[in-house]
């Protein structure tokens, strides 16, 4: 069942108890022909120059056949960058540039990530629906949310911070597409969102006493396009992972009623006086 | 509040912290040092403080000094078998559970008492205490309780050998000991005493069994007398006779038959104890440093794991399979971290074993174990070879890995 399609989704929930069907990414954000040679997206070819022109320098800096290998992988993309044309994309058949500009994520032919996660949680789904519904919990669990602000309308407004991008600040508005009390929540961002993302969670009770299963399903635009997506994977700041961790968060809370955490505990450095522990959850990969 | 010392440079990254205790860090593969690192804070509101009395060093922690489980940072505190006296709670503490000044022992699993696992009382599966769920996620396919002291997969907690310990969600993790006890008496039942007593326990012992254990370490000698204590009709110790022959005669003083594996050869002597049988369950209490018994095998796995193809040693195990009975009991208290090779697999099918593992859910056990010890059906403290200062802590991973100057077990000494 596709979030967005609104209209021709309520029959086919009803006939699937629970809407257990997963959810299919937005048609819209399929691919067309591939006509044209240039398909990589404008802002991703420019992430792509200049993640490309580092790789380059750092093979270089090496002074030696693995570097040389590197120093030709970041040529390989400055390369698919400056043209627009990546062969790997081509053969995947993946293409990133046509449709951009459209703004809605209707008007866009850019696939998205696609993310679906479940947990089984030990508590009602009325607790859980209660928490999830008020919007201005969530950043209590989701680290990458600053704030969230419930408007009027069923609308809100959500500001996010991603480490792996220096801690960029991103904000979008997003209304509430469907709302069935206990049951469901659905989303999407509106137009001018700095991540346009639709997303659903669902809380259907669990067989016996296994409390409530919480299924959550995320379709996003990452900001950088595919290549972006993949750094922010190298760096910790992989979607999934995210997602479930903001989700196990949510268990955790629901359940212990705290999120037990391990930063300012006392820790050694080896040179003879320790110091607090700390932990960025920004780690480059070649350190 | 005495016993806290004050640092005596001033560092102003460690301006706030000017309490300062000494903790035993582990630096590089083989290298632990004692350094003084500042106090533990109450860091969620159900925490407690605990200036600890005594803290052991397990084998388990000797996998992690030799980098055979990865996910270690330097500087990160060692130890997960301490006890002693509540300091301070946090305010979301029941206090009708624990208050300040209670004597307690800390299991080395951290439990919530709320998730599915830990309903079903099995506290070291316990999902939602690991703070880096996603590191376990990845290596075993899901998340375990995070555990004091034991790397970062199991949520880098800062660990026991040291002055004070922090213990998150303490109402459920402190368990209350009785003051009429001596430490060595009760400080086993954090991990040694009931990680025995699992292993015996998981194989539904009868009279008529007869029960072999691969390695005479602490843990072996735990379930070496708890597999007595369940009624085991014959219980069998294997080990090295040349380097822990002193561990065998301990095995022998708790009426166990013991097998030096250097100039016995193993298969041949278990299949004569059982009557041409096999022994009925076999216990793997060595782990993944196992030595191998043939030159052949030591040399293969030595070389597979410094090719990092190959991440365990499972001699103990496979000799284990190949010797028991057809569908006996395999059960397996070493720890495993990785991969294994070589797993004979056709034994184990064809011969239809059980087997048995986990980390052990010490919660489950420590009441009905504390009541053995208090019925005198077993003094624990007979495990205790050395009991030094908590600064001497690298002596005492040296002679305990090293098998030196008889050690079985050491106590560290916070307080000396």
């Amino acid at each position: 069942m596709t979030v967005i399609d609104q209209t021709s989704s309520q029959t086919a929930t009803e006939t699937r108890p629970g809407g257990g069907q997963p959810m299919a990414p937005p048609a819209q954000w399929q691919r067309p022909g591939r006509e044209q040679e240039i398909n990589v997206g404008q802002r991703e070819r420019a992430v792509s120059v200049a993640a490309g022109s580092i790789v380059a320098l750092l093979g270089l800096s090496r002074r030696s056949i693995p570097g040389a290998l590197i120093a030709s992988l970041g040529g390989a993309m400055i390369y698919r960058g400056a043209t627009g044309r990546c062969p790997a994309y081509e053969s995947l058949g993946v293409d990133t540039a046509h449709g951009e500009g459209g703004g809605r994520l209707q008007g866009r032919t850019e696939r998205g990530i696609h993310i679906a996660t479940a947990f089984t949680i030990n508590r009602p789904p009325e607790e859980l629906y209660g928490f999830w519904r008020n919007f201005e919990n969530l950043p209590r669990i989701m680290t990458h949310l600053d704030s969230v602000k419930t408007l009027e309308g069923g609308r809100s407004h959500w500001v996010a911070r991603m480490e792996s991008m220096g801690g960029k600040r991103m904000e979008w508005d997003a209304e509430i597409t469907r709302d069935e009390p206990n049951k469901l929540i659905s989303w999407r961002s509106l137009p001018g969102a700095d991540v346009e993302n639709v997303g659903q969670v669902r809380f259907q009770p669990g067989l016996g006493d296994r409390g409530t299963e919480v299924h959550v399903e995320m379709d996003y635009m990452p900001p950088a396009g595919r290549l972006g997506h993949w750094i922010a994977s190298l760096s910790g700041d992989n979607p999934k992972r995210v997602i479930r961790e903001d989700l196990r968060n949510f268990k955790r809370l629901m359940e212990i009623g705290e999120i037990l955490t391990i930063i300012g505990q006392p820790h050694g450095t080896c040179t003879g006086q320790g110091k607090p522990y700390t932990e960025s959850r920004w780690k480059p990969l070649f350190t | 509040m005495g016993y806290r010392s004050v640092a005596l440079s001033y560092d102003p990254c460690v301006a706030e912290q000017e309490l300062i205790m000494k903790a035993a860090i582990w630096c590089a593969p083989y290298k632990v040092k004692v350094e003084n690192v500042p106090d533990p804070k109450i860091l969620n509101r159900r925490d407690a403080i605990v200036r600890l009395t005594s803290t052991c060093i397990c084998g388990s922690d000797l996998h992690l000094v030799d980098g055979f489980i990865p996910f270690m940072k330097p500087g990160d505190i060692l130890g997960h078998e301490p006890m002693g006296i509540v300091e301070e709670v946090g305010p979301d503490v029941d206090k009708n559970k624990l208050k300040v000044g209670d004597r307690v022992i800390v299991p080395f699993p951290i439990a919530c008492g709320e998730c599915f696992f830990c309903r079903r009382q099995l506290y070291s599966c316990c999902d939602n205490t690991n703070p880096k769920a996603y590191l376990a996620e990845q290596a075993f396919g899901e998340t375990l309780a995070g555990v004091f002291g034991y790397s970062h997969l199991t949520g880098g907690y800062a660990g026991g050998q040291a002055e004070f310990l922090r213990v998150p969600l303490a109402d459920m993790n402190c368990q209350k000991m009785p003051g009429d006890l001596h430490d060595h008496q009760i400080v086993f039942l954090s991990d040694i005493y009931p990680t025995g007593y699992m292993a015996a326990w998981h194989c539904n012992i009868q009279r008529d069994d007869t029960v072999a254990i691969w390695g005479c370490g602490p843990v072996g000698q735990f379930t070496i007398r708890c597999a007595m204590m369940l009624g085991a009709g014959k219980v069998v110790a294997i080990d090295n006779g040349r380097t822990a022959g002193y561990r065998l005669k301990m095995a022998a003083d708790a009426g166990a038959i013991t097998i030096d594996n250097r100039s016995e050869d193993v298969y041949e002597r278990l299949m004569d104890l059982s009557g041409g049988i096999g022994p009925d369950i076999c216990i793997d209490a060595v782990g993944m440093e196992s030595h191998g018994h043939s030159a052949m095998e030591t040399i293969y796995d030595k070389v597979k794991t410094n090719l990092m193809l190959e991440s365990d040693r499972p001699a103990a195990l496979r000799q284990a399979i190949e010797c028991c009975r057809p569908g006996g009991t395999l059960s397996i208290p070493g720890v495993y971290g990785g991969l294994s090779d070589k797993i004979p697999m056709g034994a184990l099918m064809n011969k239809g074993l059980t087997i048995k593992t986990g980390q052990t859910h010490v919660h489950r056990f420590v009441p009905e174990l504390l009541d053995f010890v208090r019925q005198g059906k077993i003094d624990p403290s007979f495990v205790v070879t050395h009991r030094i200062p908590l600064s001497q802590a690298p002596y005492g991973y040296e002679i305990f890995r090293e098998k030196r100057d008889g050690c079985v077990k050491v106590v560290l000494d916070p307080a000396a």
